[in-house]
């Protein structure tokens, strides 16, 4: 990413900077602005070393997430309850299993017996969850499963960030071409105090 | 009554006829400029009378349906259907929303009260004005149709009169439902409003962003409603369900958050409008897509498309909204396809890290995580279609999806405001960043202290990392906002000598849109902190005998006595828990669960002591079949009274924006409507 010290300040850009924005925006008298470009993200060449250190960003990104989507689960109560929130029950209350509390379900007390009988026998999460949308039906998992039509569940929403950010990051680089570059700054002393009055002045009522 | 209702509602389709058409020649006829024998002006001033006079007929027939209800009318079918003699007075208003003929008369007679207030206040401008009132009558004309022809609530029983009604869904029987589903009615309709002037002023190429203006107010007092709506709903699910929770991504849940999501990128977005003249189709498009939103969100409650503990009236009105919401995608695609010359840009992006890229990228956000509720709701139709067999998709299929992404989101509420218009200086980005960033890592080694471990028992642990997470963004966006007032607060009190508390006073008064919007943040951010409490819910569930006790976190629970009551409305049994901590007994609570007579359905009322630090929350759950003992289950929700205290900030935020400011902070550039002393009000335009 190219960042590249603008020769631009100007009387225009310190009020475009404060309009109605208060202290916290304010360029400072004398201040160089360092603006961004967007089209730096598309910079080849000399930026190679920090494409790279993107796609290790992006690595550490991934792997974090991938941390975040093999969650696993040590003993058995903590087993039961992480599967618990994994099934539906099935009379029809529109509940995790592990959330049922309805006295007399004609459901929740078999299935959660039969999850800890499961469990017991050392199956793994995975063999559980099968068997039970075996025995009950696909609606039994909370969520969709990570194989066949139902991955497509998973995958949508990321296609759709991704594609919506790409998306986002084009129109701003669409946006910013054929950008005017505001002209140089007066040297004329005059003008100087009258530019740095009115700074004064922004900052003042910005408040 | 029933006559009288019904012919109330006859009228009001009329009206409604009469405003859609005689509003849509009469501003076609000034369009085209073409000599008529009867004034166009004239004829759209009787539209717009006629609007007025729609919304009085939609009041007799709302007050019909009412009197119908408390005189226990049981010759309608509604209130057989939906009522009972002994019914408490507040629950009988509850009544005419409780099923889908009455719910949807109260959405006609909401939209009539929007749009009574719209045609008042017409001579704010004229034209812009007949154009909105015409579309808000298109929308009344459906909804009146649908309750004339489809769901009309007055139709009366075959077969001999009832000497009682069925009651009430008993779910509907606790005070919030009284103004939980006004609220978010209110919400819902009132989106039609901001819709109605951006599609008028689409269609007539209003010069200016004026319209903007006027509808942000109307968009900001919606959005507060819904918002309310929503918080009321969650604390209904809350107190009444019983499972210790107030969200769980159900359908008509998710139905109300997708437009609070679209209405929220649109508050956001409006601003790049009014300052750059820029993202002008994106608004258009926002609002256009709030207001279907909306209307799926009827069609999730109504017509039974996706199972849900929410929807509590079901019918076959499905076609009629179908129909509905692609006339309204025609016609807004036409009218954009037709007019997107006039949305053009005005001026162009110059940094990635500035305030407009920052509303960029949080309108990004806003969508993929509406995009995210919608897709997981409407995928059990999609798989069913595809593969023959429905799926669940279900709380954890959103903690997984949607989390993160709304964590992203908490983040770009912290970056966004600390970033100026234009482009910025690596010394300001430094300057303003140094307190939230201590904030936040100093969050995170406090909290990693006091246990709060991304890992528990050697496995990674989701629920902890995001709960981590989130109260660090949290301290991070607060510290922000809070550097924010106090820099300043600062520098006005140095140049006006008054303390620092009355500096921040003035302050907001000076600019009520920018730290009232910052206000909200605060209720956004305290909202957060609450949810990221769930991440530690503890319960504990026991039969109790006479003295059993139960013991979860700091409290112990004795039963000290069960016993049994009953009313012409329900009976109950309840149990009696003094509550110790430290072994002193502090209070005392009676989890209770009825049977409602009428309906003979039984339902959960949970006692719940709140302290800030967590609730304990106390259900009652019956009695075990085999050994007759009740049945308490105790849980320890920590931090959920922090979700209702951030609601109020937001409220106070939302109040604060919406007044005018001391003295004009903001130069937006202000464009007259093009409108002479020699022209008449709605000449001009096309």
């Amino acid at each position: 990413m190219a960042i590249t010290p603008s020769k631009t300040v100007n009387l225009s850009e310190g009020r475009a900077a404060t309009e109605g924005e208060g202290p916290a925006v304010t360029a400072p008298k004398g201040t160089r602005t360092w603006v961004i470009h967007p089209s730096a993200f598309f910079a080849k060449g000399k930026e190679g070393n920090r494409l790279a250190f993107l796609l290790k960003t992006a690595q550490a990104l991934l792997l974090a997430i991938a941390v975040c989507f093999s969650t696993g689960a040590g003993n058995s109560t903590i087993r039961f309850n992480d599967l618990g929130h994994r099934l539906m029950c099935t009379c029809s209350c529109a509940q995790l299993l592990g959330e049922c509390n309805h006295v007399g379900c004609p459901e929740s007390g078999q299935m959660r017996d039969e999850l800890s009988a499961a469990i017991a026998s050392g199956a793994t999460d995975e063999q559980i969850l099968s068997s039970f949308a075996a025995k009950y039906g696909a609606t039994v998992l909370a969520a969709p499963t990570m194989h066949g039509f139902d991955l497509v569940a998973w995958i949508a929403p990321f296609a759709v960030f991704a594609a919506a950010l790409l998306g986002t990051i084009l129109l701003v680089r669409h946006w910013s071409v054929g950008r005017v570059e505001a002209p140089a700054p007066a040297t004329d002393p005059a003008m100087n105090a009258l530019r740095a009055k009115i700074r004064r002045e922004t900052e003042a009522s910005d408040l | 009554m029933a006559t009288l209702g019904s012919f109330a509602l006859l009228i009001a389709l009329a009206l409604a006829a009469y405003n859609l058409f005689a509003g849509a020649v009469a501003l076609r006829l000034i369009a085209t400029g073409q000599p008529t024998r009867v004034s166009p002006e004239r004829l759209a001033d009787t539209a717009r009378r006629a609007g007025i006079a729609g919304f009085y007929a939609v009041s007799v027939a709302a007050f019909a349906l009412i009197y119908s209800v408390f005189t226990n009318d049981f010759s309608i079918t509604y209130i057989v259907e939906h009522s009972n003699r002994a019914l408490p007075a507040p629950y009988k208003f509850a009544a005419l929303w409780s099923g889908q003929e009455g719910s949807l008369l109260l959405w006609a007679w909401l939209l009539g009260a929007y749009g009574f207030v719209l045609r008042l206040t017409h001579k704010t401008d004229v034209k812009l004005y007949a154009y909105a009132g015409t579309i808000l009558a298109a929308v009344q004309l459906f909804f009146l149709a649908v309750i004339n022809f489809a769901a009309p609530p007055f139709s009366l029983l075959r077969g001999a009169i009832p000497e009682d009604g069925n009651g009430l869904n008993p779910l509907l029987q606790y005070p919030e439902m009284v103004i939980h589903p006004p609220m978010l009615y209110l919400g819902y309709v009132g989106f039609t409003v901001p819709f109605a002037f951006a599609l008028g002023a689409l269609m007539m190429r209003y010069p200016g962003e004026k319209w903007i203006r006027v509808t942000r107010v109307w968009t900001l007092v919606t959005w507060l409603f819904l918002t309310c709506g929503i918080f009321l709903g969650m604390h209904w699910a809350y107190a009444v369900l019983g499972w210790g929770g107030y969200w769980g991504w159900d359908p008509v849940e998710n139905a109300s958050f997708m437009p609070w999501l679209t209405g929220t990128a649109f508050l956001h977005s409006v601003m790049m409008q009014e300052r750059k003249g820029m993202m002008k189709s994106w608004n258009v498009w926002l609002i256009f897509s709030t207001f279907l939103l909306t209307l799926l969100g009827t069609l999730l409650t109504r017509a039974g498309l996706v199972s849900s503990v929410h929807a509590f009236a079901q019918s076959s009105i499905g076609s009629w909204f179908y129909t509905f919401m692609l006339i309204v995608l025609a016609v807004c695609i036409f009218t954009y396809v037709l007019q997107r010359g006039h949305l053009r840009s005005e001026q162009r992006l110059e940094s990635l890290v500035s305030r407009e890229s920052s509303f960029l990228f949080n309108n990004l956000v806003l969508l993929v995580a509406c995009f995210v509720i919608l897709w997981g709701t409407l995928f059990p139709i999609l798989s069913e279609y595809v593969e023959g067999s429905k799926v669940t998709v279900g709380a954890p299929f959103y903690n997984r999806v949607a989390v993160p992404i709304g964590l992203f989101l908490l983040f770009l509420t912290g970056v966004g405001p600390l970033l100026p218009w234009r482009a910025t200086s690596l010394r300001s980005i430094r300057r303003n960043f140094i307190a939230p960033t201590i904030a936040l890592w100093a969050t995170v080694i406090v909290c990693m202290a006091v246990g709060v471990l991304p890992w528990k028992n050697g496995a990674f642990d989701a629920g902890n990392f995001y709960a981590l997470v989130g109260f660090a963004m949290s301290a991070g966006v607060f510290a922000a906002i809070l550097s924010e007032f106090l820099r300043g607060g600062a520098v006005i009190a140095r140049q006006t000598h008054r303390n620092l508390l009355s500096a921040i006073v003035l302050l907001i008064r000076r600019n009520t849109r920018r730290y009232g919007g910052y206000i909200i943040h605060i209720g956004v951010v305290i909202v957060v902190i609450g949810l990221c409490g769930s991440a530690f819910n503890r319960s504990e569930e026991r039969e109790l005998a006479l003295h059993g006790t139960l013991p979860i976190g700091p409290y112990t629970l004795e039963c000290v006595g069960f016993t049994q009551d009953s009313n012409p409305n329900y009976n109950s049994e309840y149990a009696l828990l003094d509550v110790y901590k430290g072994g002193k007994k502090i209070f005392q609570m009676s989890p209770e669960r009825r049977v409602y007579l009428a309906s003979e359905q039984p339902q959960t009322m949970v006692a719940i002591h709140s302290v800030p630090g967590w609730d304990l929350y106390v259900v009652y759950e019956g009695t075990n079949p085999d050994s007759g003992q009740p049945i308490i289950k105790a849980f320890l929700n920590p931090l959920v009274g922090w979700i209702w205290a951030g609601v109020v900030f937001i409220v106070i935020g939302t109040f604060i924006a919406l007044v005018p400011s001391l003295s004009p902070a903001t130069a937006v550039v202000r464009v007259q409507a093009p409108r002479t002393a020699q022209e008449p009000a709605l000449k001009g335009g096309d």
